[in-house]
């Protein structure tokens, strides 16, 4: 899921809205170019029991960020 | 995402709001969607919710704004009453421009303007009991709003009757009380089995009423209202909440069901609505009564 140009908190509702509605499992694909929003959207992720798979930058000011769904 | 689909659905008013939440819905309620309480599962409960209001006063108004900004789908709103000079003091959905208009009316628009999501619907009429099981029976929640006995009895009585869970406020001078009755868990007659007699209570207009108050009981009866329809926390039901304004204390009492009430009880005698004499002196004075 495409998130660049959103900032907090819309980074993470949207995160959250597409992992309600994915089965449990499931890995989300987030890329993020707000940079505050790549720890909070790990970190709010984590704290409604999803796993955080892993944060990589691919680009100067983007970053990609997978979650599983809990 | 497919965004563009549930924006070109909107020929006919969708009972139900599509399953997706468009750009606009995303933003307005994103902070009931990022708490862990709510998301957007709860949120949509919230939209398909269904909560009557009855009574567009002092506490309803609070009730209508709140409900309305938090997206409950369809708020029913019941007051037979037009907005007075006097009323402006304390019922903040109404403005100065607003009197003489019905307060349903006011109310209802008030609710679509703050929330085009939100599908209020006016009733400008006094509950009775011809009405009432009729008017509640198409809503999920009800909040008792209003600042009269015969119609307190009455919308106890009807909720009790079609199981529907309450959620009560009530106002006076610098005091105010709210609880919830809910189902099988004691009703507005367990406390107060029968209504006052005549004469025997202030009139309405003598009583007087300091303006936050009921912003203080209806925002309080706003916040079960939401519980209830999310099924998160715990909501008053077996309490009665009594504030002092004055002091700005608050103080609980807990109650069960009492297996002697008219209506919930196990033997009730109350076995459909009944309408109660106004009691109500100057009101009723004032109606002609
Ligand atoms: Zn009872």
């Amino acid at each position: 899921m495409d998130l660049t140009g959103e900032v907090c908190p819309m980074t993470f509702v949207k995160t959250k809205l597409a992992l309600e509605g994915m089965a449990p499992g499931q890995v989300l694909r987030v890329i993020l170019d707000f940079a505050e929003a790549v720890e909070s959207v790990p970190r709010s992720a984590r704290n409604e029991g999803h796993r955080v798979l892993g944060v990589v930058q691919t680009e100067d000011n983007q970053w990609t960020v997978l979650i599983r769904r809990g | 995402m497919d965004k563009k689909s549930s924006t070109r659905q909107q020929a006919t008013p969708p009972e139900r709001p599509a399953r997706t939440f468009d750009e606009d819905q995303m933003q307005r309620y994103s902070r009931h969607i990022v708490l862990p309480e709510i998301g957007g599962i709860g949120q949509r409960s919230l939209l398909d919710g269904k909560v009557l209001i009855v009574g567009a006063g002092g506490l309803g108004s609070p009730l209508v704004l709140y409900l309305a900004a938090a997206g409950v789908g369809r708020l029913g709103i019941v007051d037979s009453d037009v907005v007075e000079l006097s009323n402006l003091q304390r019922q903040v959905v109404h403005r100065t421009a607003d009197v003489g208009r019905a307060k349903a009316e006011v109310a209802a628009e008030a609710a679509r303007l703050l929330n085009p999501d939100v599908v209020a619907m006016p009733y400008a009429e006094r509950l009775t009991s011809a009405n009432a099981l009729g008017v509640i029976a198409g809503y999920d929640v009800v909040v008792d709003a209003s600042d009269n006995f015969p119609t307190r009895y009455l919308v106890n009585d009807a909720c009790v009757l079609l199981g529907k869970p309450l959620v009560y406020g009530a106002v006076y001078r610098f005091d105010g009380q709210v609880s919830v009755f809910a189902p099988g868990q004691g009703c507005y007659r367990c406390l107060f089995p029968r209504p006052p007699e005549p004469g025997m209570i202030p009139s309405c207009a003598e009583g007087g009423v300091l303006g936050a108050l009921p912003g203080v009981i209806g925002t309080i009866q706003a916040m079960e209202v939401l519980k209830i329809l999310l099924g998160k926390g715990q909501t008053l039901a077996g309490r009665l909440l009594a504030f002092d304004g004055l002091s700005t204390e608050f103080r609980e009492l807990s109650y069960v069901r009492d297996p002697d009430c008219p209506v919930c009880g196990d033997r009730p005698s109350v076995t459909e609505p009944i309408d109660y004499e106004a009691f109500c002196g100057l009101g009723a004075a004032a109606t002609g009564r």
